[in-house]
């Protein structure tokens, strides 16, 4: 430890870039006196310390955590490339940011897990933190650690190196484990014994408990518990009332400036619309929606505790929130006082949402963003987007009477189902935009100056619980061969010249594939690629294919079995023994549906029997437990 | 709008935060106290805050200035610099407010030289020079007519005669085993010079090479000059009320 406090030296912090990623020290953030706790919980997010920052699960966890008076909970965040490498150098062990003490003396590492590429940076915080990677092999002398998260609903390939996964949301369950851990410690009981209580907890998934058997076709043949008393199935956690909750009234306020630099109100968690790519959509229902009252209260006292000049609302389909226009009024009103920006990202383009708009942002700088997914109506009814091309276009249309000049679409390729007259759709509905804007804009007026359409595709990643689960990933090339197609569609269009094309690239779509949907196996591989130097694999210029073709050649499995693959109905799942409520009969039903073009409605519209009734929470009707 | 300038200290931990993210620090700190701060117009306003010289990353400092346009005519300066200590964290602390005259030059037009204390880390010491090294060194140096010093950037290299910029220069006398040299030098925005050439340029002197982050320097103070040449303090400008 440094004259500071710090516990890298001078020499270190004056030699990377952005040292104050390392040295904790911002308002907000929480000191306690070690004689007064019991437990040392080090919170995680695997990735840079401006990504990390910018996640609200954590800053409501940290709050959580924190109102405990016999915890503290501090973070830690992935050393950027540069420290990473002074660090293994001179065998600098990892340390959390508040206290700047070894992440190895905590009694927790809570580690956060939101995407898949992320997997190796969890091997790059416990090799630094010098804690065993494999769960089987750690001692008391190392903290316990837990996942969780939207990546923790198949926690599979990373299980191995996780002593327990929280399933659900985190706000329920955290006490009990902190109670059990206390009295475990007190009473000298060994980690084995401990972490066989654990599992009797709702929501907490110790993999070291089970035993998975494979088929001679390499699928799961079972999944069962190694010990009596361990539950088959694990049901997620669900907050039913998020009014009566947690919610970080002073979050910590970086000095760097972080990708999310504001304050972030989450207005409601969980989506009415039932997407049939989208995990989020299905991982969190019910919908359950914030009260005004009580988000306002909130909002203000963040404002007041943090100084941010701006504040964002925060929900997977903000436009579905039933209370949006009362909450915008007053929030219109009191931030314009407070001369505080709101921002608002997805929002549903519409004569609402475009006069909130033109309200809260200026027109010359924003754009208005489209998310159609797919480019024909009937590719949209096959994953169950509820945006017609009339939803779009009369959408587009008022953007431009409006004023707007700049507009976004987004689209994934490689749905299931999809042919290439789809992918042709993509141009044809951006060349109908641009058309517009040349009908209803005369040349004189084009004070904006014209219009201009950027289209974006990412290639579509199958994820478990979703209708999709069962369906095969196309290959690098299919992704490659369509991305042309949809270039094709768009330059074949009178107004191409008003349109931008860009499209993510296609290696890391289908590791992120084999990551979402694989099993226990795949450890090894994850292990192989941080071994060859594999880290930060979320970032393109850090990301090498060939390290993960040549550890997946390595641990003979493929890609093959893992993406390209359809699976059929009856097989099972690496992540079946979690319950999200929402049953796989229902999901395989959604896929069936899917391959007729049939849409299902929305949660609001009518009651589809998914099974999440079952939390008896917000949006679900009673009866239909 | 009433100007007002804040003298303010950054130490400890904090001193590896870049100017730039200072500057953002502060915009929060003065929501977080609820100080009547003016904003420009448009469409993103932003509030009327000017910074005097920017201090490197691993500095620490006990005169640093902003100047913050106010909404108020007639600020309690007391009450300014109690919200602003509140809403701050202990490694920047306000020594005070005053508010600034009409005619007077905001802080970064007008900054001409800052005071400096600097010494060793210790960790580095032993490679470092010793008391007596230094205070030889500092006499030779008072006798010569000029200092050339080779800067060299990345893109350029040339020769300054540090001399010319340098206002004072002595070693500090304290009980200390260490040397602690204080120096008054050009920080204005056209001919400023580091605090680290001239300790660089000492050193040359006996061929001595300083080991890499082995300066510790503290900011003093920061000066403008008055029409007379005298330096004063940005921190004497201006009354409290």
């Amino acid at each position: 430890m440094n004259r500071d406090g710090l516990f890298l030296s001078n020499d270190i912090l004056m030699s990377v870039e952005k040292p104050e990623r390392y040295i904790g020290h911002e308002v907000n953030s929480c000191i306690k006196d070690p004689e007064d706790i019991r437990v040392r919980f080090v919170m995680c997010f695997p990735d840079v310390y401006e990504i990390g920052m910018s996640h609200l699960g954590i800053q409501i966890l940290y709050d959580m955590f924190n109102s405990f008076p016999d915890v503290w909970c501090e973070r830690v965040y992935s050393p950027w490339v540069d420290l990473d490498r002074i660090m293994r150098e001179k065998n600098i062990p990892l340390f959390s940011l508040e206290s700047q003490r070894p992440v190895r003396e905590a009694d927790f590492l809570g580690i956060t897990i939101q995407y898949e590429m992320c997997y190796t940076n969890i091997l790059q915080i416990l090799d630094l933190s010098h804690i065993p990677l494999t769960a089987t092999e750690r001692t008391w002398d190392d903290p316990i650690v837990i996942g969780g998260g939207p990546c923790s609903y198949n926690p599979e390939p990373i299980a191995e190196f996780f002593d327990i996964f929280y399933i659900g949301e985190g706000e329920t369950r955290y006490r009990e484990l902190l109670d059990l851990y206390e009295e475990s410690r007190d009473a000298g009981i060994s980690r084995e014994e401990f972490l066989y209580k654990v599992s009797q907890i709702p929501g907490l998934y110790v993999p070291s408990l089970y035993d998975v058997q494979y088929n001679d076709d390499l699928t799961i043949k079972s999944f069962t518990p190694v010990r009596e008393g361990v539950p088959a199935k694990i049901k997620k956690e669900v907050v039913k009332d998020l009014d009566d909750t947690y919610y970080p009234k002073s979050p910590v306020v970086p000095y760097i400036r972080c990708v999310q630099d504001r304050v972030v109100l989450e207005i409601m968690r969980g989506c009415i619309r039932g997407c049939r790519f989208c995990q989020a959509g299905e991982l969190y229902r019910p919908v359950r929606e914030r009260s005004v009252d009580r988000l306002l209260e909130t909002v203000y006292q963040m404002l007041d505790s943090t100084g941010y000049e701006e504040v964002s609302l925060s929900s997977l389909s903000s436009s579905d929130y039933t209370h949006l226009p009362e909450l915008l009024d007053k929030l219109i009103v009191e931030c314009e006082k407070r001369k505080v920006n709101i921002t608002l990202p997805s929002l549903r383009i519409d004569a609402f949402s475009l006069d909130v708009m033109n309200k809260v942002e200026d027109i010359k700088k924003t754009s208005v963003t489209f998310a159609p997914e797919a480019g024909s109506q009937r590719l949209r009814d096959v994953i169950n987007k509820g945006l017609t091309e009339e939803d779009i276009l009369s959408g587009s249309a008022q953007a431009i009477k409006g004023g707007w000049t700049k507009f976004k679409f987004y689209f994934m390729l490689g749905h299931p189902f999809e042919t290439d007259e789809d992918i042709e759709g993509i141009g044809d509905l951006a060349n109908k935009v641009a058309a517009e804007f040349f009908e209803l804009v005369p040349r004189d007026q084009r004070k904006n100056g014209p219009i201009s359409i950027t289209v974006s595709t990412s290639f579509f990643v199958p994820k478990p619980f979703t209708a999709f689960q069962w369906a095969p990933q196309c290959t690098q090339d299919e992704f490659i061969r369509k991305a042309y197609v949809c270039r094709g569609g768009i330059s074949s269009q009178l107004n191409q010249k008003r349109i931008h094309y860009n499209w993510h690239d296609a290696d890391t779509s289908v590791i992120e594939a084999l990551l979402a949907r694989g099993d226990r196996k795949v450890a090894d591989v994850i292990k192989r690629v941080y071994e060859k130097g594999g880290i930060y694999d979320a970032w393109s210029d850090y990301y090498s294919h060939a390290r993960w073709i040549e550890a997946l050649d390595e641990c003979g499995l493929s890609l093959d079995f893992y993406a390209y693959r359809e699976r059929s109905e009856s097989e099972i799942f690496p992540w079946d023994f979690i319950d999200i409520g929402v049953s796989k009969r229902f999901l395989y039903n959604e896929y069936t549906k899917a391959k007729q073009g049939i849409i299902t409605q929305n949660c609001r519209a009518k009651c589809n029997g998914c099974g999440a009734a079952v939390f008896d929470a917000g949006i679900c009707p009673h009866a239909a437990i | 709008m009433t100007k007002i300038r804040v003298r303010f200290t950054k130490h400890g931990a904090i001193r590896y935060i870049g100017h730039l993210d200072v500057m953002r620090y502060f915009q929060k700190a003065i929501r977080r106290a609820g100080i009547n701060v003016a904003y420009s117009g448009g469409f993103s306003p932003h509030q009327i805050m000017t910074f005097a010289a920017p201090l490197g990353v691993g500095l620490e400092s006990d005169g640093e200035y902003m100047d913050l346009g106010l909404e108020d005519t007639a600020p309690d300066t007391t009450a300014i610099m109690d919200a602003l200590n509140k809403a701050s964290v202990p490694e920047i602390r306000i020594l005070s407010v005053r508010i600034l005259p009409e005619d007077a030059g905001n802080a970064m037009a007008s900054v001409f030289a800052s005071a400096y204390e600097i010494t060793f880390y210790d960790d580095k010491k032993v490679l470092c020079p010793d008391k007596n090294t230094i205070k030889r060194l500092l006499e030779r140096c008072s006798l010569l007519e000029s200092m050339i010093y080779h800067k060299e950037t990345k893109k350029t290299s040339r020769d300054i005669d540090l001399k010319s910029f340098i206002y004072s220069l002595y070693l500090k006398d304290d009980d200390e085993d260490k040397p602690t040299v204080c120096m008054t030098i050009n920080s204005s925005s056209s001919d400023s010079i580091k605090p680290g050439f001239v300790m660089e340029y000492l050193c040359s002197l006996e061929d001595i090479k300083l080991p890499d982050n082995s300066l510790m320097i503290t900011r003093l103070d920061m000066y403008t000059q008055s029409d007379s040449g005298d330096l004063v303090s940005l921190g004497d400008i201006g009354v409290t009320s």
